[in-house]
């Protein structure tokens, strides 16, 4: 199940043109730009690891690509996504965020239907991918017993 | 060409016709470089033998969009560049010229230059070099990387050095980056060349080597008359006497910065043109003797009494 979070998650995945022109326009807006990784792809999971620290003083998106292909390789299998930060007064919020990179097996989401009281239905959303220890989740890096 | 030809000849199809007129002069108007150029010669006295070179770099820039725009090839060239020179000779101000003329004649996408020095890319411990010249890199990427006296990064005589470290990474931008990133080295001539013989990758990737000569006694009296209206003073004509007498002793004292030196030296005759109205303040003053350095506002100067 491809996931689908942030902006221009209905399109297919960004090339690298595309990605660099986004991150030119959110630096030409003066917005900070950083990169965050996880491989926890809930949807209400914000806490991603930051990927270094926010790029303040960028002008150019090239320098901010050399850190988006470090991480890519770093971890070529999990979530990466792209945030671009306005800190001007008023917004203070992030102002972008995009995937970038995604595991190439998207197992997806198991629907839990637990029954209360009175026949009432609880939900629950867990992906199947967090069954396994954080590191193990997306074949990849660490597989176990190989 | 008619579609006929096309199918008999296939390889004329890549190739560009021939008959196809440029304008030259349209595309250098267009580049603004005409304005950069105008201006560097307006506000930089002398420097021949750099902006002859900066106009030819600007030739060749043109030239390469020209053979672009009808479909030859056009490899960028290498435009990582050396200046060598003494004191105050203007290699910095040059340098940050360069971003804009190259900006402007499409070679690099950001008017920017990032001046850095060998503390900015070197770290202390292991581990602290790499993460720090590329956090150098990331800032200029997409214009000018400026190191002065880049001589520094190599030090012989610590084997362990971490400048090496630097360089290396350099070295590897350099080549890979050429798109992305022009670097400019900067230093005294002597010791920029020992240093190239010690890093041949470095000497071999530079592909400009621009020499800054030291001025004439009647450069720097120019450059002391542009200096002077730049911070809107005047100086007064017996002033400017004294200015030409005062550059011939500074030139033959030691640690003689050539521009430099002239900066100085009018920092300190406008301290003493400060005193000197000050002094006086019982009577009231106008506008022209807040402007006007007078002689004695340079003849006050120790490079007369020693
Ligand atoms: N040709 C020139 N015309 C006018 N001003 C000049 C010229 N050359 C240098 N200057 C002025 O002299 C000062 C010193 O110049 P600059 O810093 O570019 O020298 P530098 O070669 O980088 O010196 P250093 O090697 O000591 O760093 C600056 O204030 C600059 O504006
Ligand atoms: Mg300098």
């Amino acid at each position: 199940m491809r996931l689908t979070q942030g902006q221009f998650s209905f399109l297919p995945d960004l090339t690298d043109g595309e990605i660099t022109r986004q991150v030119q326009y959110a630096l030409d807006q003066g917005w900070a730009v950083a990169v965050e990784f996880t491989d926890d792809p809930h949807p209400r999971n914000s806490y991603w690891t930051m990927w270094g620290n926010p790029m303040f003083d960028l002008r150019d998106a090239k320098g901010v690509m050399m850190e988006i292909d470090a991480c890519r390789a770093a971890h070529p299998d999990q979530y990466v996504k792209v945030l671009a930060f306005d800190s001007s007064h008023g917004f203070e919020t992030v102002r972008m965020s995009y995937l970038i990179n995604r595991p190439a097996e998207e197992p997806g989401f198991e629907l839990l239907r637990s029954e209360g009281p009175g026949r009432r239905i609880g939900y629950t959303v867990r992906s199947y991918a967090t069954g396994r220890p954080s590191g193990e989740r997306y074949g990849g890096e660490t597989r176990h017993g190989t | 060409m008619s579609e006929a030809a096309d199918l008999l000849d296939p390889e004329a199809r890549d190739r560009p016709p021939d008959n196809q007129l440029i304008d030259l002069d349209a595309l250098y108007r267009e580049s603004g470089i005409c304005g950069m150029l105008a201006g560097m010669d307006r506000e930089l006295v002398g420097l021949t033998p750099v902006k002859t070179r900066i106009r030819e770099i600007a030739a060749l820039l043109l030239v390469e969009r020209a053979r672009r725009s009808i479909g030859f090839k056009a490899e960028p060239p290498s435009l990582h560049m050396c200046f060598t020179g003494n004191p105050g000779t203007g290699k910095t101000s040059v340098a940050r010229r360069m971003a804009g003329l190259l900006h402007g004649l499409g070679y690099i996408r950001r008017d920017h230059v990032v001046g850095v020095t060998r503390d900015d890319l070197v770290g202390q411990y292991i581990g602290h070099t790499a993460p720090k010249t590329k956090e150098v890199l990331k800032r200029a990427m997409g214009g000018v990387l400026f190191i002065d006296e880049a001589y520094y990064l190599y030090r012989p005589e610590n084997e362990r050095d971490y400048g090496q470290e630097a360089i290396e990474i350099l070295l590897q931008v350099m080549e890979d980056n050429r798109d992305d990133l022009v670097v400019i080295l900067a230093g005294y001539r002597d010791r920029m060349e020992v240093f190239f013989r010690s890093n041949p990758g470095m000497a071999s990737r530079i592909a400009h080597h621009v020499d800054f000569p030291d001025y004439e006694a009647d450069e720097l009296l120019e450059i002391a008359r542009l200096m002077t209206a730049d911070m809107q003073y005047r100086l007064e004509p017996e002033a400017e006497r004294a200015m030409a007498d005062y550059i011939l002793r500074r030139m033959a004292q030691p640690r003689f910065a050539n521009a430099r030196s002239i900066r100085n030296a009018l920092d300190r005759a406008r301290l003493r043109q400060a005193n000197r109205l000050f002094e006086a303040r019982g009577s009231a003053i106008g506008a022209t003797d807040l402007l006007t350095i007078a002689e004695e506002d340079i003849r006050r100067s120790r490079v007369f009494t020693q």
